[in-house]
Order: C-alpha cells, then structure tokens, then sequence
C-alpha cells in the first residue's frame, strides 16, 4: 500500500467481522475490518476499550473465529498460520508458568515443538541475552520484576524464531519509565531481527514511537476510523518524542481516538 | 522470654492441652462418681472424704471415661513395654492398620488421580460420573464394609486387600474432587499460551494442567490418607480376626475396657497425624522443588 513495492502483506484482511452472541444480543466486536500489514513493519492498534483492538490481534493468532469477512496470514488462514507457528504472541500478562524457572519458560515453546535438548539451551541462552535477564535463567518467575517478567514472555515468543510477533498491551500494567525502557528495548529487538510486529497499546506516545503505521480503531461496532503511516527513522530514541514531527502524529492520532469515541465518559 | 513464648506457638498449645486436660479430669469424676459411690457402698465403706471420691473416679478398671493418666499409661503398657509381636501390643495392631491404610490410600489416590483426568478430558463423563461419585460418598461406610468383606470373600479375596479397598473406597473421593478442580484450574491465558503453540491436548495435559494441579492434589491427599485410616479402622470393625486398632476397639466394647478403647483411638490418631505430616512433608518437598515461596 504506502510501503514501497517490494514489501509483501504478511496479514491480510478483508471486510472482517466478529460478532459475539451474548445473552444481551449480539455485540459486534469487529466490524468489516480491511487492513493489510507488509512484511518487516510494526503496526500499533490503538483504540479505546472495547474498539476490538485485542479482538483483532486474537483473530489474527486464531484464538477467535471471525464470523465474516476473509483474513490471510502469509497467504494461509490463521488456522494453518497457527500449526505452522507462525507467530509469538506475548499476552497482556506475563502468564509465565510458576513453576517453570525463567530458563524452562523460555524453553517451553521449544520443548512443545520438538527441539533437542542441545539446541532448546543454546536458544534460551540467546534469548535470554536478547532481553537483557543473562544470569536468570535459574530464578523462578515470582523472583523477578513485573518488568522483568515480560521481557522473558517476550524471550519465550521470540524463542523459536517466529516471523511474527503479536504484542497485546504488553506493557500496560508497567509504570511509565519502565514502559519506556522496554519500548526502546522492543524498537531495538524489531530492528535487530527485522521481524513484522502487530502492537495492541492504547497508549498515543508508546504507539507513536514505536510504529511504522498506526492503526487507529473505534469502539461499537468495532472498526478502524484511520491509517497513520510513520517514518521515523529505525534506529530512533526516546528523544524523538520531543520533535514537531512526533508531536503532530500524536495529534493525528488523538484527533483520529475523539472522532471515533461515540460517546462521553 | 515469656512473650515471645506467646507469639510462638508453644505457649498458646501448651495452655490449649492444659484447659482440655483439667476439662477432662473434671468430666471423669463427674460420670465416674456413681459408679465410685455404689463401689464404696459395696465394701461397706461410707466415711469416705471427697479426696477418697475423686481418687477413685481417676483409678477405676473399667471407668466411663478414664482420665489422660490412665489412658497414657495404658499407651506405655501396650506400645513400649509390650514386644510388638505380641497380639496385645498396639504397635503389632497399628502395622495392621497402617499397612491397610497405605495400600487403602494407594488403590484410591491412584483411581481417584484417573477419574478426575477422564472427567475433565471428557465432557460426557463430567456429567455422567461425578454424580455417581458424589452419590458413593452418601452411603455410610459402616453399612457398607461388611458387604465388601463378604463378597470379596467369596472370591477368595482375604486379608488385607478388601480392607484396603474399603479405605480406598472413601480415600478417592476428595482426590477426584481436588485433582478435577486443580486440572482445571490453569487460567485462560495461559491455556490460550499453549494454543499459540500449536500444543496438543497430551501437551497441554502434562505441561500445564498436571503441574497447575499438584498444589490441589497435595490438599486433597492429606484429607485423602485420614479418610483412608478411618476405612481402615471401619473395616477391621468388620474383619477383626486380623488385628488392627478397629479390632482393639471392637474386643475393647465387647469387655468393657474402655480404657484399652481410648488407648486405641489415641493411637489411631496419632498415627493419622503422622500420615498426614508425612504428606505434608511432601506438599513442601515438592512445592517448593516447583518454584513456591518459601
């Protein structure tokens, strides 16, 4: 689309629509959603509550049916993506397993999907270093950080080596300079490993930083109200956040959150 | 010092068993004073002081309710100084009793462990068996016991087993029920990590719900080996040719040693509370092996 020619769609949907049956009537989650996102890019949802952001996010990773409209993930369905582990997803929690040591939690994905023992050691080193928790591997997850345990979440989705990643809200129960130190940590990991990212945030500065597009939604039906496309340079910092170009974005994007909330709170 | 004898657990205990024993003396003399009175009476004795009185509803052979005394020093007669091979020491009947009782506790954590996979893993049997089970666990055991012996008799089946089959007949419930609950007890996120791994149902059975089920199962077996003691002793009730605390307590009514009867139950508590410890013990091994705080 606004990517250059030679970016292939990894995610492509398509009038998607999810409509849950609730005792209450139906509620539309999702409704005729068109989006295209290109591979190597990192596309940030952004929405209030209940706008279908994670709904979105979770159809893409087939944890929910759509109930109309298509959607292809490199070309297959989300089911088959999922079979293939096409992606990682790392979850608003942490959810890492209490009983796992951080090493063993990263290691899980690998143990599920048949690695050697060799190369299941030599991955959690890696990814371990990836998130900067070297010397953890042998602590148990209640002995880190709040912080620290989504890094290792996001070590476990990175673990095997997925072409995709799916973040939902993965920062929102952090505080403010923790969450910026992990959203500089997560520009750096997409630049190194140059891996197509799907970002749910409902924050308007993380979304900003971080994405090359942002997709802007509204709640009731849910459905997007606005593309942003975002060229800061991949190698940005923090800094960026105080320049015009940062801040008109941001504006866009307010601008875009307003117009789409259909009612005062 | 004293204080923090308080705020340990020794002081407040200590003064618990205290108030209990004085409870217990006063209620000896009150149900043992008739009887007291119509012995005296008996032996024509009718100058006797109250001190006398009290003295002799603490010393009876046969007494309603024999004091803590008596009860301890019957334990120290029939558990130290009595050889364990004898049929008139308790540690011969306790082996009886807890050997039954493991067997019982195995037999029914295992059947109890494989009802409540079946039951989470298939949905038509949550609805057609856990009524069944809840339904077994209505029917009194005592009731029940003697027809379990008889029929495993018949079949040639003798000794320890049916007795262990009647423990384990009440020890697999509270397994079933804690384990169903534990298997289900991984929250959605982490069932829906397993999902974006592609994981399979034995996948996810072993990495996630098994390990997420052990704190439950730990709960549930230390309710499951006292339920399994007390089968026990109901069955030895039934079947006391082979000994047992059930059988002591059974010849204990028979002759009216009641004293030999709260030895007995002493005994058995002791040893329930040791099984339980035990499985404790375990609970903590094991926990904390899985990364509980300590």
């Amino acid at each position: 689309m606004a990517q250059s020619g030679s970016a292939s769609p990894v995610i492509e949907t398509s009038d998607l629509s999810l409509t849950f049956e609730t005792g209450d009537g139906p509620v539309h989650a999702l409704s005729e959603v068109s989006l295209t996102i290109n591979k190597g890019e990192f596309v940030s949802l952004i929405g209030p509550s209940g706008c279908g952001k994670t709904t979105l996010l979770r159809v893409i990773a087939d944890l929910e049916q759509p109930t109309d409209g298509t959607i292809s993930i490199n070309g297959m369905s989300p089911h088959e993506a999922r079979l293939k582990r096409a992606y990682g997803y790392v979850f608003q929690a942490p959810a890492l397993y209490p009983w796992r040591t951080i090493g063993k939690n990263i290691a899980l994905p690998l143990e599920i999907m048949g690695f050697s023992k060799e190369e299941r050691a030599e991955r959690v080193r890696k990814g371990l270093e990836l998130v900067q928790l070297t010397g953890f591997e042998k602590k148990f997850p209640w002995q880190l950080s709040g912080g620290m345990q989504q890094r290792a979440s996001i070590a476990r989705a990175l673990s095997f080596d997925p072409d995709l990643l799916l973040m939902d809200e993965p920062f929102g129960a952090l505080d403010e300079i923790v969450r910026d130190k992990l959203n500089e940590q997560v520009l750096r990991l997409w630049e190194k490993t140059q891996k197509t990212v799907v970002f749910v945030t409902h924050s308007i500065p993380e979304a900003v930083f971080l994405s090359t597009k942002i997709v802007v939604m509204s709640p009731r039906p849910g459905k997007i109200h606005d593309v942003i496309e975002c060229h800061f340079p991949r190698d940005r910092t923090l800094d960026i956040r105080e320049t015009s170009e940062f801040i008109d974005v941001a504006n866009r994007v307010r601008q875009g959150l307003r117009e789409g909330h259909s009612y005062v709170d | 010092m004293l204080t923090s004898l308080w705020q340990g657990k020794t002081l407040p205990v200590l003064a618990v068993c205290a108030a209990l024993a004085v409870l217990w003396y006063a209620g000896s003399i009150w149900l043992n004073a008739d009887m007291q009175r119509d012995a005296f009476a008996n032996a024509g004795r009718t100058d006797y002081s109250f001190t006398d009185l009290v003295a002799g509803t603490w010393s009876q052979e046969r007494p309603k309710l024999p004091t803590p005394g008596q009860i301890l020093v019957e334990l120290n007669k029939t558990v130290i100084d009595t050889a364990p091979t004898s049929k008139r020491s308790l540690v011969y009947h306790g082996s009886v009793t807890v050997s039954a009782t493991l067997l019982g506790f195995l037999i029914g954590s295992i059947l109890g462990m494989g009802l409540a996979v079946l039951v989470v893993h298939v949905k038509s049997l949550d609805r057609s068996l856990m009524p069944w089970v809840v339904a077994s666990q209505t029917i009194p055991i005592i009731a029940l016991a003697p027809m379990v012996v008889v029929i495993m008799n018949q079949f040639d089946v003798t000794g320890l087993i049916p007795k262990a089959i009647i423990a384990a007949y009440l020890s697999f419930f509270p397994v079933t029920v804690g384990m169903v609950k534990g298997l289900r007890s991984p929250d959605p996120l982490q069932l829906d990590l397993m999902r974006t791994y592609s994981a399979n149902r034995l996948q996810t059975f072993l990495k996630l719900r098994v390990p997420a089920s052990i704190p439950f199962l730990f709960a549930s077996l230390k309710v499951a080996v006292a339920a399994s003691l007390v089968g026990t002793v109901v069955a030895e009730l039934t079947k006391s040719e082979d000994g047992g605390f059930g059988a002591r307590l059974l010849a204990g009514s028979y002759y009216g040693q009641t004293i030999q009867i709260w030895a007995a139950l002493f005994a058995a508590a002791a040893c329930a509370w040791v099984l339980v410890s035990l499985v404790g013990l375990a609970d903590r091994v094991v926990t904390r092996a899985m990364g509980a705080r300590p």
